[in-house]
């Protein structure tokens, strides 16, 4: 396969550590060879955590700046803190639900609105695909399965050219048992919420 | 059964590196594993721990790195194969066994990680500790790659049975904290009792025997130079009169770029995965076939250091470069692009970097640092801190942990920071230098570390401070691992003991010792007055569990709060605390149900009473 390099980045806590094993086991089953980095410790505690995959035929495990082909972000101040990360070629998938930075509640800088911030993405890459994952989430039972959302809405943009059946497979291996089923219809929600939002 | 126990050869899975560097450790049967935790490395331990469960694995959480390489030294000695591991700057603190027992060897394998974190992603500095293995005259190995890391240890510890030596694995974030699949080997059988047989030529290192040591020392090394030239790790990929020498991760950023350059003819590249000592025959003959050679390598010049001294020693005048202002940096981490930039430069190829987004109209973004989480008890004592040095002049030591976080505004409690148990002894230092009160912090897994000997010092030098021992009941930071003080039975384990701080510290001859409970804010406030009003060593030891391992092992159930109409908009709370679960909506302070615990903090200090429990 063709390398194919993806940032995810979010808030800690928001589950990227997770979804990020769920694509690992998603390449598994395609037979397609992948690397993950992700950061761990001090960046966990409320700071921003960043997960790079690397898909398809490259052997580093990080991407640099400008090169990442899929940026999914799973907060939109992070997305857009990320551009940096894009090309005018990279698609970018976004949660639209807002978890501003506490420095913003003590005055100590601004939290863009959420247009802008869709607007900015979609005009400087090459497609943007923006839901309220945080409410398909509630919708599927718990706000901790915005990531199987934000997955589902990934693999119906057909970026990463995996098949949904093959994720589905991937989460049922890697999630447990009992959350199953609800992240499965968090990652059907997701995947809709995409189509009509094209 | 533990995922990385299972005896099946051929099994493909995906393993994140630290947890195949356990596995490594396993298939080679490794029966004794001590360590003091530390990100990039924690992940290996707590794998081993979890193992340790269920398996007859010794494994220990040792009080700090120096106890831990001792603890390992004494069963590599007694011919069990050991695995002690650590952070980079836990192989300071194990500097001192470290030293020596490279004289005095080992009688089984003995592998010691150090796990490097260029870039400092979760460290106080990014110190190349290649220089440990040359300085100590210990074998090295760098993986590459998460798989390569698996096959690495095990080879480690195969080098460290024939030579006698202990053998550091070298590692680095991006190998730790990368995730690949790995095909499982076979499980080694593990010997799990030894016997120590007395040899005091070898292990008593009184000056005479240590002397005829060290000569015996630098036979091995010898030896294990030979082998360095045959080593499987010690390769050249591709040909051509380009040379360049990478190690670790920059491998492959070197291996991607010459492929993405399109140079793959031209250039050929000697990885040193056997890194110390160097091969130096198989770089002289690699220097041999060259033009021009670049070296590529996170961190200090360590090997182009060597190259260039190979090269002399050959009589081959090429150019050598690594680190110059126009090629690579001491600093920081590398990545593929970098890399692809340099190489091109220094070979003289066309390339033009993809054109870069215009960020330059991008609406600003506040920052999002890392914060004390919500309902975190080292909040509520720092709040209780500040309330009670209220309009002193006052130096706040503090110390490695999450809790070092402390130093942002508004709480502001940390002014200096060294290293593990520097609070205690800097305080010392403050309280003797300066008329300044001194009111330090520090973790209870980190006193217990090495904040113990300080506090000894204070006693007996007299100093004058107030220590603050926030004891959350575990290791926090590292994610949740036991020290002495945590009760077991909390982790559903037996067969530990407990050491209680407050005997401790009185034990030591700390004359004014009190306790506090940090979320009784009144209470703690008045309580830390009258401990910073003692001439002397004070101790106060703020008793608050994690409150994520609280949680995780049920020990507190959210009771999420919400601000009221009563409200006035002092904003107290959000500026005096900075919990992050508080948020502001149309001007008004919220609070984030979601991940509001109830600790109550804001509670007791919001001037209306506004803030109650969300009904």
């Amino acid at each position: 396969m063709k390398t194919l390099r993806m940032v995810i980045v979010a808030v800690g806590g928001q589950g990227n550590l997770l979804a990020s094993k769920v694509l690992g086991e998603a390449a598994l089953i395609e037979g397609v060879e992948v690397r993950m980095s992700e950061i761990h410790g001090m960046a966990q505690r409320g700071g921003v955590v960043e997960s790079s995959i690397i898909f398809g035929d490259a052997s580093s495990s990080i991407i640099s700046d400008g090169e990442a082909d899929i940026l999914l972000g799973f907060e939109p101040a992070e997305t857009l803190r990320a551009i940096g990360r894009c090309s005018a070629n990279t698609k970018v998938i976004t949660n639209t639900a807002t978890l501003p930075p506490f420095t913003v509640g003590i005055g100590k800088g601004a939290y863009p609105e959420v247009d802008e911030i869709k607007r900015v993405l979609k005009e400087k890459t090459a497609g943007l695909v923006a839901i309220d994952a945080m409410a398909l989430a509630r919708k599927a039972g718990s706000p901790m399965s915005v990531n199987i959302v934000l997955l589902g809405a990934l693999i119906q943009t057909g970026a990463l050219g995996f098949s949904k059946e093959n994720v589905k497979e991937a989460i049922k291996r890697r999630i447990k048992p009992a959350l199953v089923e609800m992240n499965l219809n968090a990652f059907d929600l997701g995947f809709e919420a995409a189509a009509a939002a094209v | 059964m533990h995922k990385l126990l299972k005896d099946s050869p051929g099994e493909k899975i995906m393993l994140l590196g630290n947890e195949a560097i356990a596995r490594g450790a396993v298939e080679a049967g490794v029966a004794f594993a001590t360590t003091y935790p530390g990100t990039p490395s924690s992940e290996v331990s707590l794998n081993l721990f979890q193992m340790s469960q269920e398996s007859d694995l010794y494994f220990e959480y040792s009080t700090n790195e120096k106890v831990s390489l001792e603890v390992a030294a004494a069963a590599a000695n007694s011919g069990l194969r050991t695995f002690c591991m650590m952070k980079h700057v836990g192989l300071n603190v194990a500097a001192d066994p470290l030293m020596t027992l490279a004289y005095i060897g080992v009688t089984a394998g003995m592998v010691i990680l150090t796990a490097d974190d260029p870039a400092m992603f979760s460290s106080q500095n990014e110190q190349d500790n290649r220089y440990y293995a040359k300085f100590g005259h210990l074998p090295m190995f760098e993986p590459s790659n998460v798989a390569e890391a698996k096959e690495m240890i095990k080879e480690a510890f195969e080098l460290s049975e024939t030579l006698r030596q202990p053998v550091i694995l070298r590692t680095t974030t991006r190998i730790n904290h990368s995730n690949a699949f790995v095909t499982f080997g076979e499980i080694k059988e593990r010997k799990t009792k030894g016997r120590f047989e007395r040899d005091p030529m070898r292990c008593v290192t009184v000056p005479a025997v240590a002397r005829g040591l060290h000569v015996k020392l630098l036979e091995r090394m010898d030896k294990a130079a030979g082998m360095a030239e045959e080593s499987v790790f010690n390769f050249v990929t591709g040909q051509g009169v380009w040379g360049v020498v990478a190690n670790g991760v920059s491998y492959h950023y070197a291996l991607d770029a010459v492929k993405d350059l399109g140079i793959e003819s031209k250039v050929k590249i000697l990885r040193p995965g056997f890194s110390n000592p160097l091969p130096r025959k198989k770089i002289k003959d690699f220097l041999a076939g060259c033009e021009k050679v670049l070296v590529i390598e996170e961190g200090e010049p360590f090997m182009e250091e060597a190259v260039k001294a190979f090269a002399q020693e050959a009589g081959l005048v090429l150019p050598i470069l690594g680190k110059t202002d126009a090629l690579f940096t001491s600093l920081g981490e590398f990545h593929p692009a970098m890399v692809r930039e340099k190489i091109a430069a220094f070979f003289g190829i066309d390339y033009t970097p993809a054109p870069k987004i215009d960020t330059s109209d991008v609406p600003e973004i506040a920052n999002r640092p890392p914060n004390l989480c919500s309902g975190c008890s080292h909040r509520a004592t720092f709040y209780a801190i500040k309330k009670a040095a209220e309009g002193m002049d006052v130096i706040h030591p503090s110390d490695i942990g999450c809790y070092t976080l402390g130093f942002m505004p508004p709480l502001s409690v940390g002014d200096f920071v060294v290293c593990m148990g520097g609070s205690v002894s800097s305080s010392c230092g403050f309280s003797k230098a300066t008329d300044q009160k001194v009111v330090s912090v520090i973790g209870d897994s980190t006193f217990f570390h090495s904040g113990i000997t300080g506090l000894v010092n204070a006693v007996f030098n007299r100093h004058n401070f107030t220590l603050v021992i926030l004891e959350n009941g575990i290791t926090a930071m590292t994610g949740h691992q036991p020290h002495p003080g945590v009760d077991m039975e909390l982790m559903g384990m037996s067969g530990y003991g407990r050491v209680n701080i407050e005997n401790l510290v009185k034990a030591l001859g700390v004359e004014h010792v009190s306790v506090i409970k940090p979320f009784k804010v009144k209470k703690s406030i008045e309580t830390l007055k009258e401990a910073m009003a003692f001439d002397g060593v004070s101790v106060v030891i703020s008793q608050e569990p994690c409150i994520l391992w609280a949680k995780s092992i049920k020990l507190k159930k959210p009771r999420p709060f919400e601000v009221t109409d009563k409200c006035t908009d002092h904003k107290e709370c959000i500026n005096g605390i900075a919990c992050p679960s508080f948020y502001i909506e149309e001007g008004r302070v919220k609070i984030d149900a979601d991940t509001c615990v109830g600790c109550a903090l804001c509670a007791q200090i919001c001037p209306e009473n506004a803030i109650r429990p969300l009904k």
